[in-house]
């Protein structure tokens, strides 16, 4: 332990503190940049040049111009409703599926495993995929952001090793006192499973509130676009009327922030109102996100 | 019923003689009929959502017209293939695709490996887990925002434009309009994206790592860094194999949703790839039949390459997929 304190270890020790952390904050600008950006005053913030370290003239103006208008709400609203819908479904086959492939004796079991491995290896292509999803009902149809969804072979995977790691004797115990097998997987099975069920219910829950292609690809009313598609409109397409239609209606538009000024705004408010819940939770929830990854490594 | 009275006997009379097939699936089924049940809407979501597209990719072989329908488009065997062979864009896509992987493998596999290697030097538990949150979190941003932050940083007076006038001297108007941007911004961001949540897998090997072999390498006068190239990596070192068969299997795969969110036609001649390609044909110029022709040969393509890279990998050094 003397060689630890050595000025060699010290040095590199120094250099490792030093790397991470300028790693870091590279890694952290980006989001700060938007949450100060989003605060300023949008005229200043398009004279500015060089790094953001404070937001420039404090403003909430660009929040309550994506809040006056409908359309932001309604994508809100309309994610909300897919996040919670999905994500529903999402657990309730991921269980099904997870527990007929965690059942050790099952006749059928060997061809229920080749009949799901064959899909990570093989799939249609998008084009096909698209045909049968506008064959089946699903264009134009809110169900298009849920159904082909459904399940996420990694997580039933994930999953299914949760159920296996559990011990056998419960099980025999309680189909002794006679328990049947859907009493056990109901108050034994997915009881003593909690972490793992957190796991893969946090990845579909960030998935399904990030989801956008099925949205872009499949559905036609605004009505019933997402959050994330109105979001790849603003941002991508650079078409902000959907949050700021009917001009800039009560907030003033002062001498130093032009239209243009406060379309930026518009943009960098849009980010911060669609990423902090997932930004907000995620920290602590942050061992469950990372267990996921772990159990995965395991059988990956 | 029959069958089963013979059976009960048949143990008694020779044990040697074994149940028939069929009865033991009677009785299985008849035991395990909940699970059985459970299996029924799994199994029919797989159906419909993962082979329901695999029987449509035989428009490949036709002309398909959504007007006639499946059944009456007419057959024209390796037309498209042949098409795609012959036109333009073959080059264009497959090249682009290639070294757009080349440099995610160059840079975006290196990195967490990297990082992973430096957090496991950190004693500090705060200082660790700090570094750790701040670098997972990217990875939660939605595609989207990802997406709309890059436009943000590379517009005009983008600070990433700025950074790079800076550095360069040159003037640069949006960086997304510049095709030998594109890789770089893909790539950079990419590690941006997910240098962090990658690193956690490494750690996770990092963790198992036995620390006798630490002590063993103490005894030998290693120092830190020695320790960190002849011990911990060595040892991370079938992680980081079966990571790189999936990265070169995928070598002619590639996501096209980033792509197709960042480029535009200014930069169509290094970011369309396979992948966008046959997202822009097929469904924003509706050339069905080709786009899925196109699409099932990089499908084929790429399942030869990641068959190659794991036998590879199997002979090599005993770590493989299958």
């Amino acid at each position: 332990m003397v060689q630890y304190k050595s000025l060699g270890n010290r040095l590199f020790d120094g250099s490792i503190y030093a790397l991470l952390t300028v790693l870091t904050l590279v890694c952290l600008y980006p989001i700060v940049h938007i949450l100060f950006a989003s605060m300023s005053n949008p005229g200043e913030l398009v004279a500015h040049k060089g790094l953001l370290l404070a937001p420039l003239g404090f403003t909430l103006d660009g929040y309550k111009l994506i809040f006056r208008d409908n359309a932001l709400i309604v994508g809100y609203a309309n994610t909300l409703l897919y996040v919670g819908l999905g994500t529903a479904i999402n657990m309730v086959m991921t269980i099904m599926g997870a527990y007929v492939l965690s059942r050790r004796e099952l006749f059928f079991k060997k061809y229920i495993m080749i009949v799901i491995t064959i899909t990570m290896f093989f799939g249609g292509g998008l084009i096909p995929w698209f045909l049968l999803m506008k064959d089946i009902g699903l264009y134009n149809n809110i169900w298009a952001m849920v159904l082909p969804g459904a399940i996420s072979t990694w997580n039933m995977i994930i999953l299914r090793t949760g159920f296996q790691a559990l011990p056998q004797e419960l099980e025999e115990a309680a189909t002794i006192d006679g328990a049947s097998q859907a009493r056990i997987l109901l108050s034994v099975i997915i009881p003593l499973s909690k972490a793992t069920l957190a796991v893969i219910f946090l990845y579909y829950l960030v998935g399904n509130w990030n989801s956008w292609f099925n949205a872009m690809v499949l559905l036609q009313d605004r009505a019933k676009f997402p959050l994330q598609l109105l979001l790849k409109e603003i941002l991508v397409a650079n078409d902000t009327s959907a949050a700021t239609m009917g001009s800039a209606g009560g907030v003033v538009i002062d001498s130093a922030g032009s239209a243009t000024a406060y379309r930026e705004l518009v943009k960098y408010c849009t980010i911060v109102v669609s990423t902090l819940p997932i930004l907000i939770v995620y920290p602590f929830l942050q061992k469950y996100f990372v267990k996921g990854v772990y159990v995965g490594s395991i059988k990956g | 019923m029959l069958t089963l009275r013979k059976n009960k006997k048949g143990d008694v009379l020779a044990a040697s003689e074994r149940p028939k097939t069929s009865l033991l699936i009677r009785k299985d089924v008849r035991k395990n009929w909940f699970p059985y049940l459970l299996a029924i809407p799994v199994l029919a979501w797989f159906i419909v959502f993962c082979y329901g597209p695999m029987w449509g990719v035989l428009i490949a072989f036709k002309d398909y017209k959504p007007l006639l329908g499946f059944e009456a488009s007419p057959w024209v065997g390796f037309k498209h293939f042949v098409d795609f062979f012959q036109g333009p864009y073959f080059w264009r896509v497959v090249k682009n695709t290639l070294l757009l992987n080349l440099w995610g493998i160059g840079f975006g596999f290196t990195a967490p490996i990297i990082l992973a290697l430096l957090l496991n030097e950190i004693r500090s538990k705060m200082f660790k887990r700090t570094v750790q949150t701040i670098t997972y979190m990217p990875h939660f941003i939605s595609l989207v925002v990802v997406a709309g932050m890059i436009h943000i940083f590379t517009a005009d007076e983008g600070i990433i434009t700025q950074v790079l006038q800076w550095i360069t001297g040159n003037e640069y108007s949006s960086l997304l309009g510049y095709s030998s941007m594109f890789r770089p911004i893909y790539v950079f961001s990419g590690i941006w994206q997910s240098i962090g949540w990658e690193s956690i897998i490494y750690l996770a090997a990092m963790g198992s790592i036995d620390t006798s072999l630490y002590e063993a390498a103490d005894m030998d006068g290693a120092n830190r860094l020695q320790k960190m190239w002849h011990v911990t990596l060595p040892q991370i070192t079938p992680t980081i194999v079966i990571l790189f068969i999936f990265a070169v299997g995928g070598l002619m795969a590639s996501g096209y949703e980033k792509i197709i969110l960042l480029y535009n036609p200014l930069t169509y001649d290094t970011a369309d790839v396979i992948a966008s390609y046959v997202y822009r044909r097929g469904l924003r110029e509706a050339s069905l039949s080709y786009s899925t022709a196109v699409g099932l040969f990089s499908a084929v393509i790429n399942f030869g390459l990641l068959w190659m890279t794991n036998s590879i990998a199997r002979r090599k050094s005993e770590v493989s997929l299958w």
